[in-house]
């Protein structure tokens, strides 16, 4: 290994937090400066993700790739170990990616109260901690990394929020650190069982728990993974965030943020913890389709287009999580192909609501009142796309996670119910159809129609350059994973066997 | 020359692929293309692409296209329809299935392959897609030109007719269902296209929900059958059905639940209520989606997997009644009543659809494939005829009801002659196309001893042939009732018009007792073959054909029937009643399921959201602040003492670096928070160690 593939891993999750450091240091009224700055870091961390994803060896994706493996806290014998698989590949990708695009976006985007340079600074800073999670292979560093989100983005929603962002920054900052909290308490009882922080250790040689000492500490993961995902009754945090978030927040909070739980279960919860997976895995099961429906029905309720969004990505999850807890090669397949879709899709329909927001000067869809096709034809076109897109239109990304997490849970692994998840599989159907009833009726309540006469005479532009630059790669990537599915499970599939070898069949 | 261009379109489709097996494939094969005994068989592809290249070139250049940029789809769908026609001579005369593999791809340890697969069946429907595709292309020319949105209409026609042709020429049943939901999407985008109108909107919304419910009952089928034979691919799945290789239970399953996806899309009875509602869209667009292609995709659909249906249903003479022929019989006659007491002319050719549909259906249900095969093919000709010349109608008396219309016939002959041979067809009248394809499904019924089929079949007949009496009559017979004057189409809309008059009147003899030319071009290889004549059944068939005519021309041209029945009689009055509320069908739907899921579950979920779930969590959230900031000041006072301060402090600097928005309040709930999880944490690794 060359040394710029030694350091290419280290330099991409750790630039951006260079980015920060730099863009602190840039006078305070140099505000081109910061955004240029935080532009090349961005930029180099995705160049060192491509680079990556270029010398990646896709026929053994299963083994750990730009590996670094050093001591970092003796005393607790917690290591910097960093490694991609297949697993972690597309996520860190999407992670580089979209972290990229937002800083475009950002560039005539900043909300009140402005700063673009402290509000950038936290972006890069919140780059490194998704970015860390997704490729910690040590407990103590994935739970750094973690955390290492929580603040920036509390601090984004609390300052650049909407009028009730002091709530929803302290609730999302709390509930996760709550379920951080149970989440720290299990690694700790693996690391007292099994004498290491590593996963890759406590992957091959699970931690001897007695059976009902491994459902506990199944239990402390999943409250912590649980509650980022969000997975139904711990959702309610995320509304509230997303509707008060900046839209680069939310964009970045639904498009990578959430999938740090789902990540967490495939890379840790189940390779660690197969017996008590295969005893949650019902229950979970039965939580995402909950969720998958619940959610759907509070889509029909909402009022606010942002809110709406922000639940459907609830239901969306559950698709996810469907599929995690088939505990199947197809399921965790889907699952993955799931987080980079409703990464691509729902990151799109957050930024799409910031720009309407933006021109509008309101979310409420009564207020709107139709006939943006009109108004704005490409903004609203956009937005029909990306809506068919996430209910799930074959040839488009949302399709193929959906489709394989319902396939799985017709045939989910040795020892689970056939009959339990067959029922989940109706259940997951059911939603579907409610996903594309609420999604259509959005549209023709917003796009549809003639235009309302308040909106008439006001001036409003239609998508500008910063916003082309910042979509086009997400829509072009939506139409291509769906088009060609395989450029996802080409990479994920390898890893995912390694997972679900302890499951069987 | 032929090689050049033969590995020039290799070479073309390669790149269209991006699948390196498929160069190496036709790199192989480019010396054999178009002088093997299947060679343009190979070139099908071409057909499936054409429309996708026409969609996204209007699209995107459209509007500064010559057209406006119609070219496009023009010319890909006159192309498609020259390399169909020359593939239909092709399979006519005895070429083999010609099968392209596209690429595999993996998904969790089983092997997913795309790609597709030309046999006769897949072509003759190539044929009819690309026929009526083209002739609507042509007839909108004229007819959407000073429409609204007039690219775009066409960009979607185009995105429309290749997705169709990629549902029919999948190999497998995953390609396939993408297809179908493809279609499924145009359709939605054309019902909806008058966007400005609620109601249209609504239309659009109406059918992509309510096919959509049969979509994933399909998908269910799809799973089933995938589970049981191990792969997606049809040949495969409907070999091992045949052969006794799926357990009965499973395929019984797997065949019904796909069956509720036929329900769906070809709107089957209790789902068919989609299909009227579609008429909100452009008068072409029903011709083409819904009337003579995308609702015929369930069709389709169990009879490319009839080993599926037939082994799982012991389809055949004697076969028990099964849910097929069941759904099948109800759908034709309650749509048949249906389009009886419709004033919409569109809404009169839409039920009549749905009925039609139903006749298929129930042909299929009876095990008679070829028939029922050979009845789409004819249908899509007249009845595509008929909602053109609808269109032509409402396009000279700017309005779809027949109550304004009336008196037609010489103001616009054309439209007249080519509707009356339509109607005729549609009626049974022998030796018009209709005629045969419906007495093949009556005598096969008839034959295996299908009575119930039979019996409702004939009624139907009867009903078809009065309904349609009924629609001449008013629209082209009496006197003028509308406003202005109207006036023949112009060419581009009556030149389809008549060459689907011309199909109309000689498709039929293709299968014409004797020639058996269809039923031999055609075939499913596991038949029943009945007798090829029964002279029981045709007559019977034409007396009910003729028995509505008459009562049609009584009632509604001679006017010799009594008048204000419906007023004195009462059964009357409630069948006109219950006839014109749709069974109160539509009532249920909304009243019962959409509303409540609207509005009401809807509000129940939200408030359960906000007021028990969240309840919870806020009320967690202020306790635990309650008893962390006593236990902060507590440890701040007797343990730490100021570090907690400073903490609180710092974190009040830096929010109000940022911007002083926050009560101090709320930061020391974070310093709290963040001090708490700390501790947490020392404690734990002090306790490890």
């Amino acid at each position: 290994m060359s040394a710029i593939e030694t350091w290419a891993l280290t330099l991409a999750v750790f630039l951006p937090a260079a980015g920060t450091l730099a863009i602190l240091l840039v006078p305070k009224k140099q505000e081109s400066a910061a955004k240029v700055t935080a532009l090349i870091a961005t930029g180099l961390a995705l160049l060192a993700g491509i680079f990556i994803a270029l010398r990646f060896d896709y026929s053994n994706s299963s083994s750990l790739q730009f590996e670094t493996n050093v001591p970092w806290i003796s005393a607790i014998g917690a290591r910097y170990h960093i490694a991609l698989d297949g697993i972690s590949l597309p996520l860190v990708l999407l992670s580089l990616l979209v972290t990229f695009l937002c800083v475009i976006y950002s560039w005539k985007h900043f909300p009140e109260p402005h700063n673009p340079r402290v509000f950038l600074a936290l972006v890069l800073l919140l780059e490194t901690g998704m970015t860390g999670t997704f490729v910690a292979f040590d407990l103590i560093l994935f739970f750094v990394f973690w955390e290492l989100v929580l603040l920036p983005m509390y601090f984004l929603i609390g300052v650049w929020g909407g009028p009730n962002r002091e709530y929803a920054a302290i609730k999302f900052f709390l509930y996760t650190l709550f379920g951080s909290a149970f989440m720290l308490i299990a690694f700790l009882a693996m690391y007292w069982k099994a004498g290491t922080f590593d996963i890759v250790e406590l992957s091959l040689n699970n931690p001897g728990f007695a059976k009902s000492t491994a459902l506990l500490v199944f239990g402390g993961l999943f409250l912590g993974f649980a509650i980022k995902v969000p997975m139904f009754p711990f959702h309610t945090w995320l509304p509230d965030a997303h509707t008060e978030a900046p839209t680069v927040g939310s964009v970045l909070l639904a498009a990578v943020l959430l999938k740090m739980g789902t990540y967490g279960f495939v890379r840790i919860a189940l390779p660690v913890l197969p017996e008590a997976a295969r005893s949650w895995a019902p229950w979970i099961g039965l939580l995402a389709v909950i969720g998958i429906i619940y959610a759907s029905l509070c889509c029909f309720a909402q009022k606010d287009l942002k809110r709406l969004i922000a639940f459907s990505s609830v239901g969306h999850m559950g698709f996810v999580m469907l599929g995690i807890a088939t505990l199947t090669p197809v399921g965790i397949n889907a699952a993955i192909f799931g987080m980079v879709a409703h990464g691509l899709i729902t990151g799109m329909l957050f930024f799409l609501t910031g720009s309407i927001h933006e021109r509008y000067h309101t979310r409420e869809i009564a207020e709107l009142g139709g006939g943006m096709l009109k108004k704005l034809p490409i903004l609203a076109s956009l937005l029909a796309f990306i809506s068919f897109a996430s209910l799930g239109l074959p040839a488009l990304a949302g399709f193929p996670g959906e489709f394989m997490s319902m396939l799985s849970a017709y045939n989910p692994a040795p020892g689970l119910s056939t009959g339990t998840f067959r029922t989940f599989m109706v259940v997951a159907g059911v939603g579907t159809v409610l996903v594309a009833g609420y999604f259509l009726w959005m549209l023709q309540r917003v796009n549809l129609g003639t235009v309302p006469e308040r909106w008439e005479s006001t001036e409003m532009h239609d998508v500008n350059g910063y916003e082309y630059a910042a979509w086009i790669p997400l829509i072009l990537l939506t139409f291509i994973c769906g088009v060609y599915p395989q450029i996802i499970l080409g990479v994920t599939d390898g890893a995912v066997r390694g997972v679900t070898a302890a499951f069987g069949g | 020359m032929v090689g050049a261009l033969a590995s020039s379109v290799s070479v073309a489709s390669s790149a269209l692929l991006g699948a390196a097996e498929a160069a190496a494939e036709h790199g192989e094969h480019a010396a054999a293309v178009l002088n093997g005994p299947n060679s343009t068989l190979k070139l099908g592809w071409l057909v499936v692409a054409l429309p996708f290249v026409g969609w996204l070139l209007t699209l995107f250049f459209g509007k500064r296209s010559p057209m406006r940029g119609a070219i496009y789809g023009v010319t890909a769908l006159g192309a498609g329809l020259l390399i169909s026609i020359a593939m239909f001579f092709q399979v006519a005369g005895g070429a083999a299935p010609y099968h392209q593999k596209f690429y595999t791809f993996d998904i969790g340890g089983y092997e997913v392959s795309t790609g597709f697969s030309f046999d006769s069946f897949t072509v003759m429907m190539f044929a009819v897609v690309t026929l009526i595709s083209f002739l609507v292309h042509i007839y909108s020319l004229a007819y959407m030109k000073d429409e609204v949105r007039f690219t775009f209409f066409y960009a979607t026609l185009s995105l429309f007719t290749g997705s169709m042709l990629l549902m029919v020429a999948s190999d497998n049943l995953l390609q396939m269902f993408v297809g179908w939901e493809l279609v499924g999407v145009c359709s939605y985008l054309l019902i909806g296209h008058y966007w400005e109108e609620k109601p249209n909107s609504s239309a659009a919304i109406k059918a992509f929900i309510t096919t959509r419910i049969g979509d994933v009952g399909m998908m269910f089928g799809i799973f089933v059958l995938f589970f049981a034979a191990g792969t997606f691919d049809i040949g495969g799945i409907n070999g091992l059905a045949a052969s006794g290789g799926i357990k009965h239970g499973i395929l019984l399953a797997g065949a019904t639940l796909l069956f509720i996806g036929v329900i769906g899309k070809s709107a089957q009875f209790p789902l068919h209520v989609w299909l009227p509602d579609a008429m909100a869209g452009p008068t072409p667009v029903s011709a083409l989606i819904h009337a003579a292609t995308m609702v015929v995709a369930g069709i389709y659909l169990v009879a490319r997997n009839f080993d599926v249906f037939r082994t799982a249903f012991a389809l055949g003479p004697g076969g028990p009644a099964n849910v097929v022929m069941i759904i099948g019989t109800i759908t034709m006659l309650i749509a048949a009543l249906l389009a009886m007491v419709q004033d919409d002319i569109k809404k009169v050719l839409a039920y009549s659809t749905v009925s039609q549909l139903g006749y298929m259906v129930a042909a299929l249900g009876v095990g008679a494939w070829t028939a029922a095969v050979f009845h789409l093919f004819t249908h899509a000709m007249f009845k595509a005829l008929l909602f053109l010349g609808s269109g032509s109608v409402i396009h000279a008396v700017h309005s779809n009801n027949m109550s304004d219309m009336g008196g037609l016939r010489k103001e616009m002959p054309v439209t007249f002659w080519t509707f009356l041979i339509g109607s005729a067809a549609l009626a049974g009248v022998p030796g018009l196309a209709g005629f045969f394809s419906k007495d093949e499904i009556l005598h096969f019924a008839f034959h295996n001893h299908y009575y119930a089929v039979f019996g409702v079949g004939l009624l139907t007949a009867a009903l078809t042939a009065l309904y349609m009496t009924r629609c001449v009559s008013l629209t082209f017979f009496g006197e003028f009732r509308g406003h202005g004057h109207p006036h023949e189409s112009p060419r581009l809309m009556t030149v389809p018009l008549v060459v689907l008059a011309v199909l109309s009147v000689t498709v039929g003899s293709l299968n014409f007792w004797g020639m058996k030319g269809f039923g031999v071009w055609i075939a499913y290889a596991g038949e029943q073959h009945v007798a090829e004549f029964d002279v029981v059944a045709m007559l019977a068939g034409t007396a009910a054909g003729a028995i509505g005519i008459l009562l049609g021309l009584w009632i509604y041209y001679w006017k010799k029937a009594p008048q204000g029945l419906l007023d004195r009689v009462a059964p009357f009055r409630w069948a006109h009643t219950l006839l014109m509320n749709k069974y109160y069908l539509d009532d249920l739907y909304i009243k019962g399921i959409v509303r409540p899921v609207q509005y009401s579950l809807s509000k129940v979920a939200y408030w359960i959201n906000q007021k028990i779930i969240d309840g919870v969590v806020n009320g967690v959230g202020v306790m635990t602040r309650k008893a962390l900031a006593e236990a902060t000041y507590w440890l701040d006072q007797t343990v730490v003492d100021g570090f907690v301060n400073d903490v609180a402090n710092e974190a009040g600097e830096a929010g109000g670096a940022l911007r002083r928005i926050q009560t101090g309040k709320a930061q020391q709930y974070v310093a709290v928070a963040v001090v708490a999880t700390a501790v947490l944490v020392i404690a734990v690794v002090w306790a490890v160690r």
